[in-house]
């Protein structure tokens, strides 16, 4: 979907204003919205993709108007809310009103250590024949999918060269979208600046793209 | 906050943001549901304040400089190399170094949302996932390390990596001058966050 998320190219959002001896937090509820959306995707109801898929489906506006951790708060009640854990009466009263439906795990502080330490690899085994190698020039398609994709809206139609090939992995197209995770060969492919945005520059963008958003050229 | 002066049996929480009291009432809401353990979401952010930032990539990049070895099996697999360091796991499990090179200067965004190597850097900061970095970064890239106030050479090609995978960066920046003969703890003195992320360079000696 060309949703609110696909940032690269707007040139309108203003100067990046870093923070000098930035705070890791910058109010009290932010780490507890934190350790919340990370302890309900421990829960395993939910993949990664479906988590990013979650936050590309809030309002635009909403999506652009609010503090990145109050962009994952939504994003984390409309998950809650769509799969049923929750419903929107519990979560405008703060009360259980219904009972709680089962969940794959939940993380008791004891575990959280181990969970962490082994993340979640997008790497998988799977007989597939690999496409391209590095120094082939591709081109990413022009597609515009209704769901989720990780094809950046600024690399489509463009063509650029396979510089990293990084084995098979976790196609999130198909992953957050509830169709398995129909693992794909992943490459890095190399845009130059002029090919992106007809800038003649030396500059260049890598991104990571799987297989069926390439084509050979 | 508005305050319509009705509720006087108000606690603490009246002091709170909307968005603060909608929070602690999820949590408490998540909780009685019994689908996640508040002592769990403690350990959460306790392992992010105390134990996972980039004191970790500091490392990295001060093993890599004083070790060629090192740096050799950090461009070859980079994941293995960090690892044992004690560096893994979530949003670090696809490892890749970018070195910067007289020819080269990397530097690391995610347009589409907010990935970071977090076993090496920790969370990021709010400049890293915000609207100006995610988009800008990718179509001016020196114009935005203008405003981190790092100006990079026209002969120089600045290399930008969209994270949009789940592969993580981390940029191993030039070894400043003036550093030969330094420990690998004097090194690391000079190695800033920002220059692992690519938006700025690591410290000259002084």
């Amino acid at each position: 979907m060309n949703g609110p998320h696909d940032m690269g190219g707007f040139t309108g959002f203003g100067p990046v204003n870093p923070e000098a001896d930035e705070p890791l937090w910058h109010a009290d509820w932010e780490p507890r919205a934190f350790a919340l959306v990370l302890a309900m995707g421990m829960t395993g109801r939910w993949n990664i993709d479906e988590a990013r898929h979650a936050r590309e489906r809030l309002p635009a506006m909403q999506y652009w108007r609010s503090s990145y951790y109050e962009m994952r708060h939504y994003a984390l009640l409309l998950q809650l809310i769509e799969t049923g854990l929750i419903s929107a009466l519990e979560e405008e009263q703060g009360h259980m009103s219904r009972a709680p439906l089962p969940v794959k795990r939940v993380a008791k502080a004891e575990m959280i250590p181990a969970i962490l330490s082994a993340g979640g690899p997008a790497n998988r085994a799977r007989n597939l024949p690999q496409g391209f190698r590095p120094g082939d020039r591709v081109r990413a398609r022009n597609i515009t999918p209704e769901g989720h994709t990780r094809l950046p809206r600024y690399a489509r139609g463009k063509v650029g060269e396979i510089v990293l090939v990084h084995g098979i992995h976790v196609f999130p197209d198909s992953n957050a979208m509830g169709q398995g995770e129909n693992p794909q060969w992943l490459y890095t492919v190399r845009f130059t600046a002029e090919e992106l945005w007809g800038r003649n520059t030396r500059d260049s963008v890598c991104i990571d793209l799987w297989e069926p958003y390439l084509e050979a050229c | 906050m508005p305050h319509d002066g009705h509720d006087h049996h108000e606690d603490e929480g009246s002091e709170l943001s909307p968005i603060a009291l909608r929070v602690r009432a999820l949590e408490s809401l998540l909780v009685e549901k019994g689908y996640v353990d508040p002592a769990a979401l403690d350990v959460l952010i306790e392992t992010y304040e105390t134990k996972v930032g980039p004191r970790n990539g500091v490392r990295v990049v001060a093993k890599a400089w004083s070790d060629p070895d090192f740096a050799d099996w950090l461009k070859r697999d980079a994941t293995a190399a960090i690892a044992s360091l004690g560096f893994q796991g979530r949003q670090g499990e696809h490892m890749v170094a970018l070195f910067n090179s007289a020819a080269v200067h990397n530097m690391v965004v995610c347009t589409l949302c907010s990935c970071y190597p977090w076993p090496v850097l920790g969370l990021p900061p709010v400049w890293y996932k915000s609207m100006p970095y995610r988009s800008r970064a990718v179509i001016e890239p020196r114009e935005v390390l203008r405003e981190f106030g790092i100006e990079i050479a026209a002969s120089k090609e600045v290399r930008v990596w969209d994270s949009t995978a789940e592969v993580r960066y981390l940029v191993i920046p030039e070894r400043p001058e003036g550093s030969e003969g330094f420990s690998e703890e004097q090194l690391a003195e000079l190695v800033t966050r920002d220059s692992m992320i690519g938006t700025g360079l690591a410290r000259r000696p002084q």
